[in-house]
């Protein structure tokens, strides 16, 4: 199944890209990487939701699935007796109306309460879950997330404080998504789901993010962690995952609301490594840091707004 | 009633006036009627025009034919076309062709009203599709116009507000009228629980449209405000708040939905127990379960807004509230499946529509019961998979019940029956590709394709190129309806004032010749017990 084959083939895509990364190269990533990853960008088998490589994530693919084969009965009975009444009742097969059979309080009542039931059947789990996934306290590493139209700026707080930078589309999907491009996205490894430098996170911690935009409104999504947030201006909005330990890897998204022009075009990658890891590159990254004063200039220019052709959407 | 008669009787003519002013200065519900259904058919193919963009870019994954710009522009006036359009329209001219007939008026109750309403339409679409020629182009920031996005628009920006006023006008005025009709006009002894349970629909419709257009207007004008008098109701910046537009666009938008889904239950609830020759199972609770649908409607909206960040309490709440709405809706779904149930069921083109309805309706059902689990609506949220969702309740929903009441009604509006065989094609074939097209969209969604987007990735080429091939013959197949109509418009069989001889048809609108007269019930008449549904 696509899913396993993901599994297995995840890790390795993860290296070759992580040495790609941090040169910020879509195309160092295309000859390191595997046509089969550009296929599997998550571990959903191509038609159901992704399993997803946090418990939130288990528990949304298990209330979808409970939800599913629920409504899955009920089809069968509903659509059953629907069937049955088309075909067994039929003029051309000589069946006489009853005209008598207008009203029953006692059928109607019994139809009434039982859907009820099963309601509350199943938002009692899923509140149980909302519970859990609103719950952001107690986060070990915490990331601002802007939206700008249309690239994710992610500035990180904590132990990491001061790594501060853009991630967007990557180079080689950029040039192939243009109109009349007259390049096969199927060539392209991991087609607009590539990013010239991913979000990097440690896996088995809590990883805050605080979402906002500089623009329009945008959504930060990941199905693989079973996460997604607007990013709204004027607001802060929270959003949490915890990637189980051993499902290091690189998981990938997609903005999740219509922001403009290129709103297809900015993804969202993660790459979850070990948290020593995570540490060094942390380390690495502070030490490619100029002297304290020049890295609030140089990132200034970047962060100003999109210039004035974009004010407009065309 | 004996007032409104005069009024009408004032204006009695035998004959229709001639040539164009006869639809200018148009106060016959029935013209009016059969404008408001030849517009909504003329929008259906303008919209229609666009999914097809739409559809021939994701043909395949990269940009063959539109730029992204052009492609936003298609999505948003796609919907705004077909919701505004082509579905609310069509609604409006059944409700002016069949509320009078069904309850025994000569008329609509305002009819000058009536015609201003109407022709406000296309002033409306007019200046809404003009934008596509203006600098910046159409709107393309999604037909809900969420803030900051839109008011990035070109001049295309107050036109936008100005065509949705005046759809907002239209609709309410047309919602005046079919209330004070119903109120006032039927005939001695019906009382409201005797009325066709499409009147009924078409009532609690009305008021909903009442409670809120004017909610869509004050947020748009907002808006106008924010992009030309520099105020700051959703500017961040300014002290505003973008949420805010969000929350009174959806107090609107979820109305709205219902608005779009009402009538169409009427619908179906008049064709079943005819072609089922037996009475329509449990009609009063028919008439509480859709009074209940149009109560919850007001309390649902949040749940389009989860992923914006909200508190736990009110997440809980929209998804209980939502969840509800399943009840009233299941309820109405097992009394089309008891009417079913012991009947003497055949199956002519309005029936077929009705039973298409009846089944795929119910599968966007089910997934709007999915999309109410909160937490799994964070992944299923401006997914496709939403797409799916309120494509089956519009398309093989209302747009199914539109063409079955019409394959139901027109004999008594033309006098002629329609081709039968042509009729059932489009049944047959509209069923297949209306699957083909939503159903891969499933999939895409759970999948993780975001919409709105003119691109995506190539793991998801192969559903896509599937539900292309479903749009393309979806689209070509609706040809077989124009022709249908036009050719029941020119000729045919002649239609029998009962029309479905054999079938169980009931009510007032069966008892007037085919086609109907210009005047008609211009005595009120007097209500056979074989005309009330129910005792």
């Amino acid at each position: 199944m696509n899913l396993k084959r993901f599994r297995k083939m995840s890790p390795g895509g993860c290296r070759s890209l992580r040495g790609a990364a941090g040169l910020g190269a879509g195309l160092l990533g295309f000859a390191g990487g595997s046509f089969a990853d550009s296929m599997s960008p998550n571990t959903s088998n191509g038609y159901n939701l992704p399993m997803g490589v946090t418990d939130i994530s288990h528990e949304i693919y298990d209330l979808h699935m409970l939800v599913f084969w629920i409504c899955v009965g009920i089809a069968v009975v509903v659509f059953g007796a629907m069937i049955y009444s088309l075909l067994r009742f039929r003029k051309s097969q000589g069946a006489i109306a009853d005209t008598s059979m207008v009203h029953s309080t006692k059928v109607e009542i019994i139809w009434t309460v039982i859907p009820v039931i099963i309601l509350v059947f199943m938002a009692v789990p899923a509140a149980e879950t909302i519970l859990k996934m609103e719950d952001t306290r107690n986060s070990e590493l915490s990331i601002r997330v802007t939206g700008y139209q249309w690239k994710w700026q992610y500035q990180y707080l904590n132990d990491a404080e001061g790594i501060d930078y853009f991630s967007t589309l990557a180079q080689d999907s950029n040039f192939a998504r243009q109109l009349h491009s007259g390049i096969d996205p199927r060539t392209v490894p991991n087609y607009l789901l590539s990013v010239d430098k991913p979000m990097v996170v440690p896996s088995g911690t809590k990883v805050r993010l605080l979402l906002t935009s500089m623009d329009v409104i945008h959504a930060w999504w990941i199905p693989d962690f079973g996460a997604k947030r607007d990013a709204i201006p004027g607001f802060i909005n929270e959003l949490w995952f915890k990637v189980t330990p051993g499902k290091e890897g690189i998981y990938r998204g997609q903005c999740a609301a219509l922001c403009g022009r290129d709103h297809g075009f900015m993804p969202i990658v993660v790459d979850v490594r070990t948290p020593d890891d995570f540490k060094k590159w942390v380390v690495e990254q502070k030490a490619a840091l100029n002297p304290p004063t020049l890295p609030a200039a140089a990132p200034a220019p970047a962060a100003a707004p999109e210039p004035v052709k974009t004010a407009r959407l065309n | 009633m004996a007032n409104a008669h005069e009024i009408a009787h004032d204006d009695h003519h035998d004959q229709p006036p001639s040539g164009i002013k006869r639809w200018l200065f148009a106060t016959n519900h029935k013209d009016i009627g059969t404008m408001y259904l030849v517009f909504s058919l003329i929008m259906f193919f303008v919209g229609g025009a666009m999914a097809m963009v739409i559809r021939a870019e994701l043909f395949q994954p990269g940009l063959q034919l539109v730029d992204p710009v052009l492609f936003n522009q298609m999505t948003t006036n796609h919907a705004l076309v077909m919701i505004f359009g082509a579905v609310m329209p069509a609604f409006v001219g059944l409700a002016n062709w069949m509320v009078p007939l069904q309850i025994g008026a000569p008329d609509m109750a305002l009819p000058r009203m009536n015609n201003f309403s109407f022709w406000l339409l296309p002033f409306a679409f007019t200046i809404l599709l003009s934008t596509f020629f203006v600098p910046g182009g159409a709107i393309a920031g999604g037909w809900t116009m969420y803030p900051p996005l839109v008011l990035q628009s070109g001049d295309s920006f107050p036109m936008l507000i100005f065509a949705v006023h005046l759809m907002g006008v239209s609709s309410i005025m047309g919602a005046i009228n079919v209330i004070v009709t119903i109120m006032n006009m039927r005939t001695p002894g019906m009382t409201l629980l005797k009325m066709p349970i499409f009147c009924w629909a078409w009532l609690i419709t009305a008021y909903l449209l009442i409670a809120v257009m004017p909610v869509l207007a004050g947020a748009v004008t907002m808006l106008l405000m924010d992009h030309f008098f520099k105020t700051s109701f959703f500017n961040a910046a300014g002290g505003g708040d973008p949420l805010m537009f969000e929350h009174v666009f959806w107090f609107f938008g979820h109305p709205e939905v219902y608005i779009m889904i009402l009538p169409a239950f009427g619908i179906v609830s008049e064709i079943i127990p005819t072609f089922s020759r037996k009475p329509l199972f449990g009609a009063t609770s028919m008439i509480y379960a859709t009074a209940s649908i149009g109560f919850l409607s007001f309390i649902v909206w949040g749940h389009h807004m989860f992923a914006d960040g909200m508190p736990m309490a009110a997440q809980l709440f929209f998804m209980m509230s939502t969840m509800l709405i399943a009840v009233p809706t299941g309820v109405k779904v097992f009394n089309w499946t008891a009417t079913m149930w012991r009947g003497s069921l055949s199956f002519e083109p309005p029936m077929l529509f009705a039973i298409g309805f009846l089944f795929m309706f119910t599968i966007g059902g089910f997934s709007g019961v999915m999309l109410a689990i909160v937490p799994a609506d964070f992944q299923y949220q401006n997914s496709y998979f939403v797409v799916a969702h309120f494509h089956y309740v519009l398309v093989p929903g209302a747009v199914f019940a539109i063409m079955g009441a019409v394959y139901y009604w027109i004999p008594k509006w033309t006098g002629n029956m329609y081709n039968m065989t042509l009729a059932k094609t489009h049944f047959w074939l509209s069923t297949i590709f209306v699957n083909v097209l939503f159903f891969p969209q499933h999939f895409l969604g759970l999948a993780g394709m975001p919409r709105r987007v003119p691109d995506y990735a190539v793991q998801f080429s192969d559903w896509n190129m599937v539900s292309s091939i479903g749009g393309f013959g979806f689209g070509l197949v609706q040809i077989l309806f124009a022709i249908a109509v036009i050719q029941c418009i020119r000729g045919g069989k002649k239609a029998s004032a009962e029309v479905w001889n054999g079938a169980r048809p009931v009510g007032l609108e069966w008892s007037i010749p085919s086609p109907a007269p210009y005047h008609s019930f211009t005595t009120p008449p007097v209500l056979e017990p074989a005309e009330v549904r129910r005792s």
